[in-house]
């Protein structure tokens, strides 16, 4: 059947309101007689406060009050109710507490006033004594503590069992290698802070403004942190400036600014500095341990994969870092271990393909050093030990078109062309190279609700508490739902980014487009059952005899195909039967069975080019190829955009974003945009290509979406590391590859 | 949030009124005279188009046009401005009147999140007017002030490179 609006080119219904500055952001919403609050940081990274000091910031007039640990009010007492929906096992990070230091830049007083320059002073003169406690902060020190997390994270797949006898298939092999990769701790850094904006209402009622992914998540760890009820407080976000897993989980604005609304009864903003946006959630600092051992002509015997991650004191914050070795190699005799080390630092976080990012570039360069190793062509290496099957739990996929990937994404880039002796290609004083990388990610269906709205117009409503970080859930809604009903996409209006909306996941993993989206089509079918039938039992109904199996839904009628004179409008349905409204919602979840028997993955070949100007030790990256297999794409444009930035950031990660500690202070020194580089306009090619590869597969959601939110990162940080050896003849195996790594 | 806005706090014996002339229009400010014209902008006038990214001048989210060039409006004072011409998001297009730019970053999907997109828009709109940038290797340079995380850059390259094309043959 040919599609109107799904799988095709089309633009943001969201782009009008971003374009003119309409969009509103969480610090954005005007609320009548607001209060600002600003957060006071902690100045050390373990200990304990001695003696805290507001009377100067009292006396500021127009300060309304200063909340420390000392006057803040009751709150939940047990963890679990601390815990919100994507929790890491142990005690969640609780502000203004009590007088223990966990981590440096920890709330610890926030300064409310009538308008924001009176309480950003007035934060500065709040005085913090501390009794300062050892901390230890550095992973490669405490390396020898590392340890298995005793509680599993929920919904992260522990490391795969152990194959065969790794140890002696490693000593037999005739050709081996053994490496080290080190990352450090990356920042999310979405342009927007987050922020929070409680518009305080009569009878102790919230509304809720928060920056986050999942408003449903925040709306049930408010209500539980402070005893409130549910129907007291709506959660709301209809735009998001950016997270990238930063806000899955309800950070401290929105604990004070709920916390400050209901003690002063007052509306509050908090709103934190881009400084505090390195005071939590984060990509863990790792350093894996990668062993190949194999045949002469490239068949795997061996392979080991150990990861170490640091976490903070209070929670086991894992993610899957090994398993993706085994998932893509089929190695006979293979063992993987992930361990953590607790630090002084606030939790980890999920981090755009958290894990795999990690996990695949230390398994992906380390390939490519073997291709060296075994003088094949690093293509060549992993068409070699490519397998048809997880070999984590020997389950075939749903689909898997990574071959076609290598293949497609190869010619486009002209990979045949390549000399692969490292140092062969120059032009003028610049070295050229090229290199390319496998990705993989998870093709997660979650459940979820939408609701459907049909009315006279004809208008289609859809909704459903997810969110929109960027990611364009706002465009497939609406595209989903034209399609389905008919109807031409300026008919459908999206609302999403609201607790008191039809059920959500929080945002995230790449299962937003095939979860949201399956529910979506679903409530727009039964709306669509319910129309026909309307259609049908009218008088004289041209449809009279139809049924729905061979109708179209489309032009904003229902009708026969090839027959224009059996036609029913829409409006006319509605209107013949009184109907003001046809109205429908649906729950839809993954089949048990079809998750039990197969695997679910999106796969990439990334292929790129860099090019070294030696003298300076500066690399560019002038080309990228990324073609990816995720199943049906429901929009090009959006699509190709969400790939084109997970490459983007992969540069990022490959060149550029490193926050730096300094170990003697626990502390993040580049907390700042100026010094935490992320790539900019004139550090990304024009050339950035996403081939989409064709693979139809009904298996994996209701749509055949497989998601791209995450997809697009994995594999690049390796195809450039892969493709910088093969300018230079230098192996940088601790991230980012920076100048003094390269001169 | 209305024409009139003016700061409570401890400053109210500092504060004095200051007029911008914003989009056309005049709009009284009450304010400390160390009120960014950022804060001026997003606080007291409820034009919050303009965005916070780390009011440090090092991100451009902030970016507006000030006697039509631009600058980062977190590292200037409001005060500082009487008599300017201002120039916001909200001033360049409206939805229904898309400025030929907004269009084509609509077109060429130059944004996801939308945060770092107002003032991308302005930066452009100032590119354009100095008229400095003639390839797409000078886009970039030029407009490296302005950052974007989602890594919407070769699409906003190609949005700008079209609408100066569009301004080129415009009569």
């Amino acid at each position: 059947m040919s599609m109107t609006y799904l799988g095709k080119a089309v633009s943001r219904v969201d782009g009008p309101a971003k374009v003119t500055g309409a969009a509103r952001y969480a610090g954005e919403f005007p609320v009548p007689e607001l209060t600002y609050g600003v957060v006071v940081s902690s100045t050390i990274a373990r200990g304990k406060i001695t003696r805290i000091d507001s009377a100067a910031a009292l006396g500021v007039p127009g300060v309304v009050q200063v909340f420390t640990h000392e006057n803040r009010p009751h709150t939940a007492y047990l963890n679990r109710s601390w815990r919100d929906e994507v929790a890491p096992p142990g005690a969640p990070f609780r502000p203004l507490y009590d007088a223990e230091i966990h981590f440096s830049a920890q709330p610890v007083a926030l300064v409310v006033a009538e308008d924001f320059e009176t309480a950003r002073y007035a934060a500065s003169l709040v005085r913090v004594e501390y009794e300062q406690g050892p901390h230890t902060t550095d992973l490669e020190r405490e390396r020898g503590t590392a340890y298995v997390p005793p509680k599993k994270r929920n919904g992260i797949a522990p490391p795969p069992d152990p194959r065969g006898n790794a140890v002696e298939a490693l000593a037999a092999a005739p050709r081996k290698i053994a490496r080290q990769y080190v990352s450090p701790f990356e920042h999310h850094n979405p342009m927007e802070p987050f922020a929070t904006t409680v518009l305080w209402q009569d009878a102790g009622r919230l509304t809720v403004f928060d920056k986050t992914q999942g408003v449903q998540n925040v709306q049930s760890y408010i209500t539980s942190v402070f005893g409130l009820k549910a129907a007291n407080v709506q959660v709301i976000s209809p735009f998001v400036g950016g997270a990238f897993g930063s806000g899955l989980r309800p950070q401290y604005q929105v604990f004070l600014a709920v916390m400050a609304a209901t003690e002063l009864e007052r509306s509050v903003r908090v709103t934190l500095t881009r400084q505090q946006m390195f005071s939590f959630s984060y990509r863990p600092n790792t350093i894996q341990a990668i062993s190949l051992g194999a045949r002469p002509d490239g068949k795997l015997l061996a392979l080991t994969h150990e990861a170490i991650g640091n976490t903070s004191q209070h929670e086991d914050y894992q993610e899957t870092v090994v398993n993706w070795s085994g998932l893509l190699y089929g190695a006979e005799n293979a063992s993987f271990i992930y361990k953590l080390v607790k630090t002084d630092w606030a939790s980890p976080a999920d981090m755009r393909a958290p894990g795999a990012t990690l996990g695949v570039f230390a398994i992906e360069t380390a390939i490519d050093e073997l291709a060296y190793e075994l003088s094949l062509d690093p293509l060549a290496l992993r068409l070699a030990n490519y397998t048809e099957r997880d070999e984590n739990d020997g389950k075939p996929f749903t689909s898997k078109e990574l071959r076609a990937c290598y293949q497609q994404g190869a010619e486009r880039f002209g990979w045949s062309k390549r000399n692969p002796a490292p140092r062969s290609m120059t032009e003028g004083r610049e070295l050229i190279g090229w290199g390319m990388a496998t990705g993989a990610w998870e093709a997660l269906h979650m459940k979820a609700a939408a609701r459907a709205t049909l009315r006279a117009g004809p208008m289609l409503e859809v909704a459903s508490a997810t969110a929109d970080i960027g990611t364009g859930t706002y465009t497939i809604m609406a595209q989903i739902a034209a399609e389905t009903l008919g109807v031409p996409i300026e008919a459908v209006s999206v609302k999403l980014g609201d607790s008191s909306l039809p059920k959500s996941p929080i945002e995230g993993g790449s299962w937003t487009a095939a979860s949201i989206g399956a529910a979506v089509q679903a409530a727009c079918e039964t709306v669509r059952g319910k129309l026909f039938k309307l259609a049908r039992g009218l008088e004289n109904s041209p449809l009279a005899n139809a049924d729905i199996e061979h109708v179209e839904f489309a032009d904003g009628t229902i009708r026969l195909p090839g027959d224009p004179s059996r036609s029913v409008p829409i409006d006319r349905a509605l209107a013949a039967a009184g109907t003001e409204a046809l109205e429908a919602e649906e729950t839809v979840g993954p089949g048990l069975i079809s998750s039990r028997r197969f695997s679910r993955n999106t796969h990439s070949a990334v292929f790129a080019e860099v090019r070294v100007d030696e003298e300076l030790g500066i690399a560019r990256v002038t080309r990228v190829v990324n073609a990816v297999a995720a199943g049906r794409i429901l929009n090009l444009k959006t699509g190709g955009s969400q790939v084109m930035g997970g490459v983007v950031m992969g540069i990022g990660m490959a060149l550029h974003e490193e926050t730096m500690p300094d170990h003697a202070l626990g502390r993040f020194m580049n907390h700042n945009l100026a010094e935490y580089h992320i790539p900019v306009h004139a550090d990304i090619p024009a050339a950035i290509e996403v081939i989409f590869v064709e693979e139809h597969d009904p298996e994996v959601s209701p749509l055949g979406v497989k998601g791209l939110g995450e997809i697009g990162i994995v594999g690049t940080a390796a195809a450039i590391g892969n493709a910088i050896y093969h300018a230079t003849g230098k192996r940088v195996r601790d991230l980012p590859i920076t100048i003094d790594k390269l001169l | 949030m209305g024409t009139e806005a003016s700061a409570a706090g401890v400053f109210s014996a500092a504060v004095r009124p200051v007029t911008l002339s914003v989009n056309g229009a005049d709009r009284e400010l009450r304010i400390a005279p160390w009120t960014t014209l950022l804060d001026g902008l997003r606080e007291y006038l409820g034009l919050t188009g303009t965005k916070k990214g780390c009011d440090h001048g090092q991100c451009g989210a902030c970016t507006v046009l000030v006697d039509g060039v631009r600058i980062n409006s977190c590292l200037t004072l409001a005060v500082m401005h009487e008599g300017a011409t201002i120039r916001t998001i909200e001033g360049i297009g409206a939805e229904g009147a898309l400025h030929p730019l907004q269009q084509a970053f609509i077109d060429h999907d130059a944004f996801q999140c939308g945060y770092c997109t107002p003032g991308q828009i302005c930066s452009a709109t100032g590119l354009i007017a100095e008229g400095r940038a003639r390839t797409p290797e000078e886009i970039r340079e030029l407009m490296s002030g302005n950052l974007c995380r989602c890594g919407a850059y070769p699409n906003i390259v190609a949005a700008i490179e079209h609408a100066m094309r569009v301004a080129e043959t415009a009569p």
